[in-house]
């Protein structure tokens, strides 16, 4: 089943206001950054985004955040933008803010048709508001619903044409419990193949979850914390 | 003389065990990994994906797609592994990571801790905090005592919304190592030089002590 579009332009087709959107990546490492370039070109507004962070002021979902197209994030951390700070706190955006492993396996479970789980992250904690509570094994519980979007948009290493993805080191991360997760998933990658040029045995996501896949024109990666050694 | 981040860092970095996993979250626990004891073999998880995380790279051979939680490039140990988020946080919530470090705002004698929020002023989230300390059965905060105010970090009840409830057993200070249990912060251990009364009037939660107090050995 050949999936593969032309550019991300035509990739992106589908996608209009106020619709939610899953973007795979860990600060900027493992970013749809070919995407979310284009979606600050074609202007969408009223997004809700839900994605692990939103990017730096001037890089990411940073860039959405600044061309006001975000309406709600659903997230768990915002530590290094302080646009999204100064949105949150005067109540321009809508923040859903909830503990990353609980937002990882809330699209993991959107994604294996599980309604709903119970985990312990977050109890007695504002979190926890207006969620059920259950003991299990003497331990309180709270019931986290699963998350769906209307698309999930991811970024990989490799893919091939029948949209089978490998992603490499820690840019893994998020992307393939949303790429289970979305109605429709586009995959950018760095290095399309023709099919039979991945090794079923490393197949991270299986192409069965991804609708889209287009190689992305460039891919600037950029690093948010450089950190080394002396020799 | 109290310690600084470093001596907090080694001093934390005594409790490590052969053969644990062990998940150090961002500022003064990442310092610990600098520390491990001679004939100590441990592996470092990082939420964000990697298991086996080593030290920084050397200059020119950083990699945008390998980075620790705290966003920083990182290198890869021989025999290191990476997995998506949902694996991650499975190894934490499944309590196959054996201890984990991070940073706290506040903690209370009854063990809460508060890290990621301060209404109104500052929001930072919760990243993995809240997933790791309702799920660790080991967790020792490394902080200051007293907040750049002068004001103790270690009180009777958190001010600050809370990150996880009753989950915190071992502080490591700049002044001390306490335990938390029944209610009450157990000295257990004095910074070099450091007086048990000065310990005593900066910490507001309830403090236990036992007889003599030890000196640290770093």
């Amino acid at each position: 089943m050949n999936k593969v579009i032309n550019n991300v332009t035509e990739a992106l087709v589908g996608i209009e206001d106020n619709m939610t959107l899953m973007l795979g990546g860990f600060g900027l490492c493992g970013i749809p950054e070919n995407s979310i370039a284009e979606l600050v070109k074609i202007g969408v507004t009223g997004l809700t985004c839900i994605s692990n962070n939103a990017g730096v002021d001037d890089f990411g979902l940073g860039l959405l955040l600044q061309n006001k197209q975000i309406k709600k994030m659903i997230s768990s951390y915002v530590g290094e933008n302080d646009e999204f700070e100064r949105q949150m706190l005067s109540g321009e955006l809508e923040v859903d803010l909830i503990p990353q492993g609980s937002l990882a396996e809330r699209c993991r479970a959107g994604g294996a048709g599980i309604p709903a789980f119970f985990t312990p992250a977050g109890y007695g904690t504002e979190v926890a508001e207006d969620k059920e509570v259950r003991t299990f094994n003497g331990k309180p519980h709270i019931l986290e619903s699963a998350l769906t979007a209307d698309f999930a948009i991811v970024k990989a290493w490799k893919g091939d044409t029948e949209g089978n993805l490998v992603f490499k080191a820690t840019a893994r991360n998020f992307n393939p419990m949303m790429a289970m997760a979305g109605k429709v998933t586009i995959a950018e990658v760095e290095e399309l193949v023709p099919a039979g040029g991945l090794n079923p045995n490393e197949i991270h996501t299986p192409g069965i979850f991804v609708q889209r896949i287009f190689q992305g024109e460039k891919f600037e990666k950029r690093i948010e914390q450089r950190t080394t050694r002396t020799k | 003389m109290a310690l600084d981040k470093k001596g907090i860092a080694q001093r934390i970095a005594q409790e490590l065990r052969d053969g644990w996993y062990v998940n150090l979250g961002i500022g003064i626990p990442t310092l610990v990994a600098n520390y491990i004891p001679v004939g100590i073999e441990v592996e470092f998880q990082s939420e964000n994906g990697v298991l086996g995380m080593g030290p920084f790279p050397f200059e020119g051979e950083e990699d945008a797609d390998l980075i620790n939680a705290g966003k920083q490039t990182i290198t890869t140990m021989k025999g290191a592994s990476f997995f998506d988020s949902a694996t991650s946080f499975a190894m934490i919530r499944g309590q196959h990571v054996q201890l984990t470090v991070l940073g706290a705002m506040e903690v209370s004698e009854n063990g809460d801790i508060a890290n990621w929020k301060i209404p109104g002023k500052m929001v930072k989230g919760m990243g993995g905090a809240m997933d790791l300390v309702a799920s660790a059965d080991n967790i020792i905060v490394a902080m200051m005592h007293s907040n750049r105010a002068g004001v103790s970090k270690l009180l009777k009840k958190c001010s600050l919304p809370l990150t996880g409830v009753g989950c915190v057993k071992k502080v490591v200070t700049d002044l001390a190592v306490l335990e938390i249990r029944e209610g009450a912060f157990h000295l257990v251990e004095r910074a070099p030089g450091v007086s048990v009364e000065e310990i005593q009037s900066k910490t507001e939660g309830n403090l236990i002590i036992n007889g003599e107090v030890p000196e640290m050995s770093l």
